[in-house]
């Protein structure tokens, strides 16, 4: 968790996980969530760990959320924005559509 | 007993000789050689395989039908589940040209087998999406064979490098074989920092066999052929169709690939190539769209001239035997059942003497 | 005068004389240097603004909000500024994925690099590539260093420099290197109090580092080293002689279990900072098949280079610390270097005309790296952060690999890391192997008894950065490329024998 020096000058609002929040305009992502009192960002898909932000420069590629539908985005490496639709992700990310039932396979 | 090259051929015959009483020593390259056995795209495979080389077609058939005594043995010896997975495969057409091709060798194989070669279905697009409702429209038809499967075949890389070690192999990397010297009771085998004299050796070299063959009286001609694959990032399970060209290997990443270049030798993934094979699983698949492509890779396939696999005892030097075909994955029960037996009772059955590299011979002269 | 902002793909050039990856010091400098020289520029950046991690925010940021942040910040304004006058295109923003250079040496060289921007992915052609692409932080496995709550030094420094904002306290800061006690000297001026910080650096290593003390004795760093050290000791907790470190908490940060030869301790702890020294990022060199070599003192892989910054691919060249550890004034020199090296390969200057400018830059440059050996040798790290002997450390954070399953691994007498990684996808991960390269070598180095250079690391294939299939799909479908997946010509339709099945 990261907190502010100073007061927000020009802020931005955004959510995550439907909640909102506010961050200083030019502020990446990551560090926008981690001011906002976010440390978990994302669960891992092989054990279910949950993980946040590490490296802040864009090597690690811990800080992986959902933007405005968009999954696995470096949090470190765009800028928050108003209105910004973020969410955490939950293990490996699912393709938007129903998982086949493979009945074309069982033939 | 030593097997030169320790691939998913060299490495499969290993750990079939040591299942057999004979304790094989195993001589690999360095870490950055040219391996398919790290670049493949892991099918159990036997649609569409054998054209006009119908003992190919049945020889393939049967490993996939092993498969599964294979994959128990080595989770038995190992522990790791290699994720066989045999529930049929389709081969999709983006084409009615693409269609009728793949129809047509499909045809040829059935009627050179005599109905020997597993039965298919040839579906047409709207067939093909009633099956697999998320199948593109781009999409005009489809092969379906229900006897093609995958497996994880990094795992199973690693599960017959345990399972030979733990039998009593003895593997020794960065032993790459420079030459290799008939002598009266064996063979020297030298490299840049050793010698070692060996009664019998079995060439599973993949590439390099084309060279080392004729130092034991052996030809094993080779074209080249550069693959390309993709992989995405994991994502939840998606496909549960296996396709020719696109897969999803059970720890979620997507494989898509099958590309040929055969007028290249560097390593490098081309982004041309990528570029194609993205748009045509698109195609396929339009929900890939948005996935991340976290990697690609490129490997060269142990291709024969003919694209059928050589099997052969040397006549010359009859403790030399030689394995090379581009089918590691599909042919790893073959090898560890069947091949390495026959090697460990120093007889090749006849049944593989139609894979003897003297065919080449044969065409040359006629 | 002022650079081209450029936002989309297709506002890019399809050729330039000279394209620059990352837009810090190095960066920055060569692309000041060719565009004086007349050459059609472009300038690709991850960031959103130039500075790289060194100088981030430096063109937004000023003194009087951002007072703690010193004098070498500072420095990066004027050089900041004279980018911002050049004529080049500068991306900001934009993945690199990859890059194909033909054939070796340094004449004209025809690199073809793979650009997202925007969503959409281009494929832009030069004359030649700076690789500019900076450092990372050298991993520091340790237990629990996964947890939500654990930053490297270098992020928490990045958050107070384009942010201004600091860890939640308590603070342990752990590891080694000057970073760590300039970071805890900034979070102090920031106002920051309840650090630990927790020095992992090896005693031993004093010794064997007074070899170099002469360099340092003349160099910058004396100074600033000694202010550093004595305004944290004044006010930090600081604990030497570290052994070992676990970071404890179930879902977050809760504390720090460290031993030193007093006895096990633990300091409880809402963030934790680890850092053991910065090593280059060579993911993109590797992947376009620039050769690496092992630097034993800086204990990392580097591109090959020669002085002026020729790598062994043909018309790629590197500059700034992703060419081997330097800092950041030795990296604007060796940026200048490597543009005006490029350059007059390429025959956009004439060669004579630059042999004395090229003298007293590359003059310039080893009057910065003095004293660096000295640092270098000090602060290496302990062979315990390097080779984690606890079987339960995490190694791959990508694929959640542990050192004991790395160890496993390597006792099957694998070749090297590259068959290590497929049987147990050690590296795999999207980070590609940037967390966790370093340490795979390590431990195969120890574990063989032998040194990292016969070991050696990961090949690189593109994307070095996950790009989206459309993106790709998107791209120009070559003849030749349709041939090879189709099997088909795609002019006239010859069908070809093709039988390919990758199993």
């Amino acid at each position: 968790m990261l907190n502010r020096l100073r007061d927000l000058r020009d802020p931005v609002h955004f959510s995550f996980d439907g909640v909102p929040m506010q961050a200083e305009r030019g502020d990446t992502l990551a560090v926008a969530l981690l001011a906002a009192g976010v440390n978990h960002v994302r669960r891992t898909g092989i054990s279910g760990a949950a993980r946040g932000p590490y490296c802040l420069m864009g090597v690690c590629f811990e800080c992986l959320v959902t933007v405005d539908g968009v999954q696995n985005r470096q949090a470190c490496l765009i800028e928050v924005d108003d209105e910004m639709d973020v969410l955490s992700q939950q293990g490996a990310p699912s393709l938007p559509m129903p998982v086949d039932d493979g009945e074309g396979s069982k033939q | 007993m030593t097997v030169i090259g320790g691939g998913l051929v060299g490495s499969a015959i290993a750990w079939g000789l040591a299942r057999f009483g004979v304790q094989p020593l195993v001589l690999d390259g360095a870490d950055l050689d040219l391996r398919a056995s790290r670049a493949n795209f892991a099918l159990v495979w036997v649609q569409g395989k054998g054209l006009h080389a119908p003992h190919y077609a049945m020889w393939s058939r049967k490993s996939a039908e092993a498969w599964p005594i294979l994959a128990d043995a080595l989770s038995d010896d190992t522990g790791l589940d290699v994720g066989l997975l045999q529930q049929g495969a389709f081969t999709f057409a983006l084409s009615d040209e693409e269609l009728d091709n793949a129809r047509a060798d499909m045809e040829t194989i059935a009627k050179e087998t005599a109905g020997g070669a597993p039965a298919f279905e040839v579906l047409d697009g709207a067939q093909t999406r009633q099956r697999l409702p998320h199948v593109g429209t781009d999409v005009v038809g489809a092969i379906y064979c229900a006897a093609d499967g995958h497996v994880n075949a990094l795992r199973l890389f690693h599960a017959l490098h345990m399972a030979m070690t733990k039998r009593g192999a003895a593997y020794r990397p960065r032993h790459a074989v420079r030459t290799i010297q008939p002598v009266a009771d064996g063979f020297v085998l030298k490299g840049d920092d050793f010698s070692i004299l060996s009664h019998r050796i079995v060439l599973a070299a993949g590439l390099d066999n084309e060279r080392l063959a004729p130092m034991v009286g052996l030809a094993c001609p080779l074209k080249r052929s550069k693959g390309q694959i993709l992989v995405t990032e994991k994502c939840k399970p998606f496909l549960s169709c296996l396709t020719a060209t696109i897969r999803q290997a059970d720890e979620g990443g997507i494989m898509i690939g099958d590309s040929e270049e055969t007028d290249t030798s560097a390593i490098a993934a081309s982004s041309e190539i990528s570029a194609v094979l993205a748009s045509r699983a698109i195609r396929v698949f339009p929900a890939l769209a948005d996935l991340n492509v976290v990697r690609s890779w490129t490997g060269f396939r142990v291709k024969t001239a003919d694209g059928v696999p050589i099997y052969e005892r040397s006549e010359r030097y009859p403790g030399a035997f030689i394995a090379a075909c581009h089918s590691g994955v599909t042919l790893a029960a073959n090898h560890a059942l069947v091949v390495a037996p026959q090697i460990a009772a120093s007889r090749l059955d006849a049944t593989l003497s139609a894979f003897s590299a003297g065919r080449f011979n044969v065409e040359q002269t006629s | 005068m002022s650079h081209r902002h450029v936002s989309t793909a297709d506002s890019l050039l399809a050729f330039y004389d000279l394209l620059i990856i990352g837009a810090g010091p190095a960066g920055m400098a060569a692309a000041i240097e060719a565009t004086r020289a007349g050459a059609r520029v472009v300038i690709l950046d991850e960031n959103p603004r130039p500075g790289g991690q060194i100088y981030r925010e430096i063109t937004r940021n000023v003194p009087a909000h951002r007072p703690y942040l010193g004098p070498d910040y500072w420095k990066g304004k004027a050089l900041a500024e004279a980018f911002t006058g050049t004529n080049a295109d500068y991306v900001p923003g934009a993945t690199v994925w990859s890059m194909e250079s033909q054939g070796e040496g340094v004449e004209k060289g025809n690199c073809v690099v793979g650009i997202s921007l925007g969503g959409v992915a281009r494929m832009i052609e030069a004359s030649a590539v700076i690789l500019a692409t900076g450092a990372i932080e050298r991993p520091m496995p340790i237990p629990g260093w996964t947890l939500p709550g654990v930053l490297t030094a270098g992020a928490a420094q990045i958050a107070l420099k384009s942010a201004g904002v600091v860890p939640q306290g308590p603070i342990v800061l752990a590891g080694c290197g000057p970073l760590l006690y300039l970071l805890a000297t900034q979070l102090l001026d920031a106002g920051v109090s309840n650090m630990t910080l927790l020095d992992t650096s090896d005693p031993n290593r004093r010794l064997a580092a007074l070899r170099h003390l002469p360099g340092f004795l003349v160099s910058p760093y004396l100074l600033k080293g000694l202010t550093l050290l004595l305004k944290a000791k004044r006010s930090i907790h600081i604990v030497s002689g570290i052994r070992s470190l676990a970071i404890v908490g179930k879902e977050d940060v809760e504390g720090v279990r460290f031993t030193t030869a007093r006895g096990h301790e633990t300091v409880s702890a809402n963030s934790v900072l680890l850092h053991q020294g910065v090593i280059p990022a060579i993911n993109l060199a590797s992947a376009a098949g620039c050769a690496l070599k092992w630097n034993e003192v800086q204990r990392t892989f580097q591109p090959a280079s020669d002085e002026v910054g020729c790598t062994s691919a043909r018309g790629i060249y590197v500059a700034g610390d992703g060419a081997g550890i330097g800092g950041a004034l030795a990296a604007e020199v060796s940026g200048r270097i490597a543009a005006i090296t490029a350059l007059s390969n390429i025959g956009t200057v004439a060669q004579h005309a630059v042999v004395g400018k090229l003298k007293r830059l590359r003059h310039e440059r080893r009057r910065y790296l003095r004293g660096r050996a000295f640092l270098d040798v000090l602060y290496a790290p302990q062979q315990e952060f390097l080779t984690p002997s606890d079987p339960q450390t995490i190694v791959c954070r990508c694929e959640e690999i542990t050192a004991g399953q790395v160890r496993d691994a390597i006792a099957l007498g694998p070749p090297g890391p590259n068959q290590l990684k497929t049987f147990i996808r050690c590296g795999m991960g999207p980070c590609q192997g940037r967390l966790c390269a370093t340490t795979v070598t390590e431990i195969m180095a120890g574990e063989r008894g032998t040194n990292p250079s016969e070991i050696g690391t990961y090949r690189l294939r593109s994307p070095v950065k996950p790009v989206r299939l459309a993106e790709l799909a998107r791209l120009p479908h070559r003849p030749s490329a349709l041939m090879a997946v189709t099997g088909r010509d795609p002019v006239d339709h010859h069908t070809t024998n093709k039988e390919t099945h990758h199993d």
